[in-house]
């Protein structure tokens, strides 16, 4: 039978103050993804390998690790692209680690509720006048970026955001950018605060590596500059215009 | 319009951005012809006539247009070396460096002026 060789960074805040690495070496089958073999180990080997999952379909945005280095969604990523050679699995970059592979979160949810990820009216309109419309060509103005399923792949690809936890990072901009550019949504202005903040975009020094690790084929970076040019000109508007709105 | 965005961002980065417009669109052309079309003999060398740029050099529209040539690449230049610095790890001297780099950006602003329209 054929094996791999999967090497795991360990971390046990309760029983040890660093982390260490393991080896487990178990059988392989072409179709395995990541995620396949650290079930595996967690069911047949050893029980206290700890990691976060829920769909195995790259829907929930769950088991988002680094592995050889790359930022990756764990089931979506077939072992037979590394094997013969070894897999070596990390928490995901630039999040401090609870338990073994389960990084701490809390730093990306509080920045995902700064910008509002939801329509915002200032009015609604009654039930009775009906739903909001929406044209095609509105709806692909924003549709891409609304793929986002929160992973958090690309805050460990972002070395800004590695460099500065203070900046707001790619998804949740991408995210701020998905709501402004939806023809229903009236929130600009309360957004513009959080993504127009010396924190928010204009961190971003368009590295483009949170495009290019999007495991949903979602495009930060455009947000982001897209983002830059519009509160660019709005801001220079602002001056020579006062008076308009 | 109220001010929605409320630092100087948007000053820095849109200096960097028209900058780097003009260093992608003109700068090439002018490598081109200066550098390379005067070194293999596509342009004549009495384009670039000291007698001839002089003259030319009296129409205000060429001293805008090489005014902005120079000194919005400046900031482009500016503005990326900064966050490459800041990349490199000086993150903890984010201000004595935006000064520095913002700082010469506006040196040659002001010594281009001084060249062209005084």
């Amino acid at each position: 039978m054929s094996t791999i060789k999967i090497t795991v960074t360990r971390y046990n805040p309760e029983t040890s103050s660093e982390p260490f690495t393991q080896s487990y070496t178990i059988p392989y089958k072409e179709d395995m993804v990541v995620l396949d073999a650290l079930n595996y180990i967690k069911n047949h080997v050893d029980g206290t390998l700890t990691h976060r999952w829920s769909c195995r379909m790259g829907v929930c945005g769950s088991c988002g690790m680094m592995v050889n280095g790359d930022a990756k969604l764990t089931c979506a990523t077939f072992l037979r692209d590394y094997y013969p050679g070894e897999v070596q699995v990390d928490p995901l970059a630039h999040f401090p680690v609870i338990r073994d592979l389960v990084i701490d979160m809390s730093d990306f949810m509080d920045k995902l509720l700064e910008i509002k990820p939801w329509i915002i009216r200032s009015e609604e309109k009654p039930l009775e006048e009906g739903e909001y419309l929406q044209s095609p060509d509105e709806l692909n103005l924003y549709k891409q970026f609304s793929m986002c399923i929160n992973c958090m792949i690309c805050y460990s690809a972002c070395p800004v955001y590695g460099h500065d936890q203070s900046f707001l990072g790619p998804a949740a901009i991408a995210l701020a950018h998905r709501y402004n550019m939806d023809s229903r949504d009236e929130g600009q202005d309360q957004r513009a605060e959080i993504i127009g903040s010396h924190e928010g975009i204009w961190e971003c020094t368009f590295v483009g590596e949170c495009t290019r690790v999007c495991p949903e084929h979602v495009d930060p970076a455009a947000a982001i500059q897209r983002s830059k040019v519009q509160l660019t000109k709005e801001y220079f508007l602002s001056w020579m215009w006062p008076w308009g709105n | 319009m109220a001010v929605r965005v409320k630092t100087t961002d948007p000053i820095w980065w849109g200096l960097f951005s028209a900058g780097g417009t003009l260093a992608a669109f003109l700068l090439p052309v002018h490598v081109i012809v200066t550098g390379v079309g005067i070194a293999f003999g596509w342009v004549s060398p009495q384009v670039l006539a000291y007698q001839r740029i002089t003259a030319l050099l009296e129409n205000p529209l060429l001293q805008i247009y090489l005014f902005l040539l120079i000194s919005l690449p400046l900031f482009h230049w500016a503005h990326r070396f900064r966050f490459v610095l800041m990349d490199l790890g000086l993150r903890s001297l984010k201000t004595p460096v935006a000064v520095l780099c913002y700082g010469v950006a506006m040196v040659g602003t002001l010594l281009a002026a001084l060249l062209l329209f005084f």
